[in-house]
């Protein structure tokens, strides 16, 4: 996984609440079985409405998306966040997210970021004045043109997996391989019902 | 201390507790279909892994397949490399893969508990949301992405945040023609289609009891709707009754061991729930979605509302103006199936009112199968002749409509009355318009052209 330290650039508005994953990443897309390249089918059909502020055709985002609520509700494909990867997107901020999609964000590299609706309003002009923003996840703030960094919280063992681009399989095999095999033992024991195909 | 149902599973899942308050929680069962996998098998294989407990998981395709001429080959180039590709993934690792044209095959979640893979006490992951389904089992299922699908083939634990729990009460019995959708489509349009994030929902009261397992799924396969990853449904004597005999469940000894253990997984009676939610279920109508969010959703005798900038612009897409009658709106496509309601007690709800009449001119409706099994068993019930008589096309089982990532996929601009799950904007086609109903209210309006309360078949 590549690490995530700070994010700066400008950001990209997309008011919208309740954007599920279909609208990030269309169903007929999720033929393709590859993760890399998929920024050119991000919210593919809603390109063309008037005001959308990515056309059609651009792969290329700014590194942070300021959302509305509720931003990757419904499906748990993966291909969503892979897909804002592709254009860029780093950092992803909205009062509130779907659970899956909020997950699948930090396996990616990618940080959501949950903000109360007015913080989101400010951060939104800040977006929609091109002002430069920098996120840093050491410091968990947002900063904005000048103005004083707006702190953020995030889980402290997610952090520390972003930062550091951990492999969550090879963490858990190493760290925690001891408590597995302890954990299968007593459940052998106690249901094995659950282990008679092994 | 008294705990929940939610808390039980929970605690007897837990394989290590991280400094920051998330779960290293140990995962019993994985089932996986070819759209969420192929990039959780590169994950194994870039870095040499196998497959922890390959007896454990089970495979499927469901999303991509298509659901006529099943014994030809998929004509999709893209879907046919796709399912090769799970069969061929499957085969390496060592997984059963239940094969397109066997007597297994059919959508994941329908699966599942046909199999007696889905078991009371067990821990169940699938990517894909609608995993949630799996919950009316006593099951504590969820839905998970890709990278998580690689974690658990690798690790068999997941790290997880605990939610936090919310009982949702359905107080008195359904009237006749309002079904267990009608009641999660209750639920949804009363506590919003993020309501329930963070939370995970326990279906309680007299309504929820008195659902069949097939209602029981059907209620817990929309918690997802909610926001809520986790649907349940406390164990009982109907739970057990559909499990006995099942070929992948505990028998002999195991299934008396299994069974004084699945008794003891409901809520203590002064358990404390984080929320409550409490719905009168003889006061619900059959219910219609009108937006393009399972939230936007009212009795079918009601009138379209008008609302704020995020309605107004649903509406624009559904081609809807506020006064517009529900009840009375023309559509030209229905789709009976989806993990929602593609069992076989939806296909007899919407025969029994199949039988009543023809489609109506212009109208193409679909009924898709869950499964092989619930086709085997419709067909044993006559249930396909009645469709194909009343003008239904009678397809083999898949997703179909409810994700179009097969040839079955509505051009912009279609209206379809649907017992699928979602009405997101392009979800049955790109512009096409999903009104989300229960399979007798499909059946309804796919004669009568329009959408109809079906409590005037009563």
């Amino acid at each position: 996984m590549t690490p995530l330290v700070t994010v700066t650039g400008q950001a990209l508005s997309l008011p919208d609440a309740d954007v599920d994953t279909d609208i990030i990443y269309p169903a007929r897309f999720l033929l393709i079985t590859e993760k890399k390249g998929l920024g050119r089918y991000a919210f593919h059909d809603r390109r063309d409405a008037p005001g959308f502020p990515l056309a059609p055709g651009v792969e290329t985002a700014p590194p942070i998306l300021i959302a509305g609520p509720n931003f990757g509700c419904g499906s748990s494909r993966e291909q969503a966040p892979w897909a804002l990867a592709g254009l860029g997107i780093r950092v992803i901020i909205a009062e509130s997210f779907g659970e899956i999609f909020f997950s699948n964000c930090f396996k990616n590299g990618q940080l959501p970021i949950c903000f109360d609706s007015e913080t989101i309003e400010r951060l939104r002009s800040a977006a929609d004045a091109t002002v430069h923003f920098a996120v840093s996840l050491d410091a968990k703030t947002v900063t904005v043109g000048d103005a004083a960094p707006i702190p953020f919280e995030v889980d402290d063992g997610r952090r520390e997996a972003l930062l550091n681009g951990w492999n969550d399989i090879a963490r858990i095999r190493a760290l925690h391989g001891h408590d597995i095999a302890a954990f299968e033992a007593a459940q052998q024991a106690s249901a094995p019902w659950l282990w008679t195909k092994g | 201390m008294a705990r929940t149902l939610y808390d039980k599973l929970w605690d007897a899942h837990v394989v290590a507790q991280g400094a920051d308050g998330q779960t290293l929680l140990y995962v019993d069962h994985h089932l996986l279909h070819e759209v969420s996998t192929p990039q959780s098998f590169e994950l194994l294989r870039e870095d040499g892994l196998t497959v922890h407990r390959p007896a454990t998981q089970l495979a499927v395709a469901d999303h991509s397949v298509p659901t006529h001429d099943r014994d030809a080959a998929i004509a999709d180039p893209q879907a046919a490399a796709q399912v090769a590709l799970l069969e061929s993934n499957c085969a390496q690792f060592g997984i059963e893969y239940l094969s397109l044209t066997g007597q297994g095959q059919g959508i994941v979640h329908v699966i599942g508990p046909e199999q007696g893979f889905t078991l009371p006490g067990i821990t169940l992951v699938c990517g894909d949301s609608h995993s949630a389904t799996h919950g009316a089992f006593g099951t504590l299922a969820f839905g998970i992405g890709a990278s998580e699908c690689g974690i658990v083939m690798a690790c068999q634990a997941l790290w997880q945040t605990k939610a936090q729990r919310m009982r949702v009460t359905f107080t008195g019995a359904l009237q006749p023609g309002v079904t267990a959708k009608d009641m999660a489509l209750a639920l949804i349009g009363k506590i919003g289609a993020s309501g329930a994030v963070g939370y995970a929902i326990e279906f309680t009261g007299e309504a929820v009891r008195g659902l069949s397992m097939e209602g029981r799924m059907t209620l817990c396969n929309m918690a997802i709707e909610a926001g809520s990853r986790t649907g349940l449904v406390a164990p009982d004597d109907t739970t057990f009754a559909y499990l006995k005999g099942r070929p992948r469940v505990p028998h002999g000894a195991d299934w008396d061991a299994a069974l004084a253990y699945w008794r003891t997984l409901p809520s203590d009676p002064d358990a404390p729930f984080d929320a409550e939610v409490i719905i009168a279920a003889d006061s619900i109508a059959p219910h219609v979605t009108f937006g393009t969010s399972p939230d936007q959703v009212l009795p079918v005798t009601a009138m379209v509302p008008a609302g704020e900038a995020k309605l107004t612009k649903a509406l624009a897409y559904m081609a809807l103006t506020p006064g517009d009658a529900i009840d009375g709106l023309a559509i030209d496509h229905a789709f009976i199936g989806s993990c929602t309601n593609g069992r076989i007690e939806d296909l007899r709800a919407a025969a029994a009112i199949a039988a009543r009449g023809h489609v109506a001119p212009g109208v193409r409706a679909l009924v898709v199968p869950g499964s092989g099994a619930v086709k085997r068993q419709a067909e044993a019930e006559g249930l396909d002749r009645i469709f194909i008589d009343a003008g239904f096309e009678w397809r083999d089982p898949g997703c179909s409509l409810c994700v179009a990532m097969n040839d079955d996929r509505l051009p912009a601009g279609a209206r379809c009355a649907s017992t699928s799950n979602r009405n997101f904007e392009g979800r049955q086609g790109a512009g096409a318009r999903t009104h989300l109903m229960s399979p007798a209210m499909v059946a309804a309006a796919a004669l009568a052209g329009h959408i109809v309360d079906v409590r005037v078949y009563a």
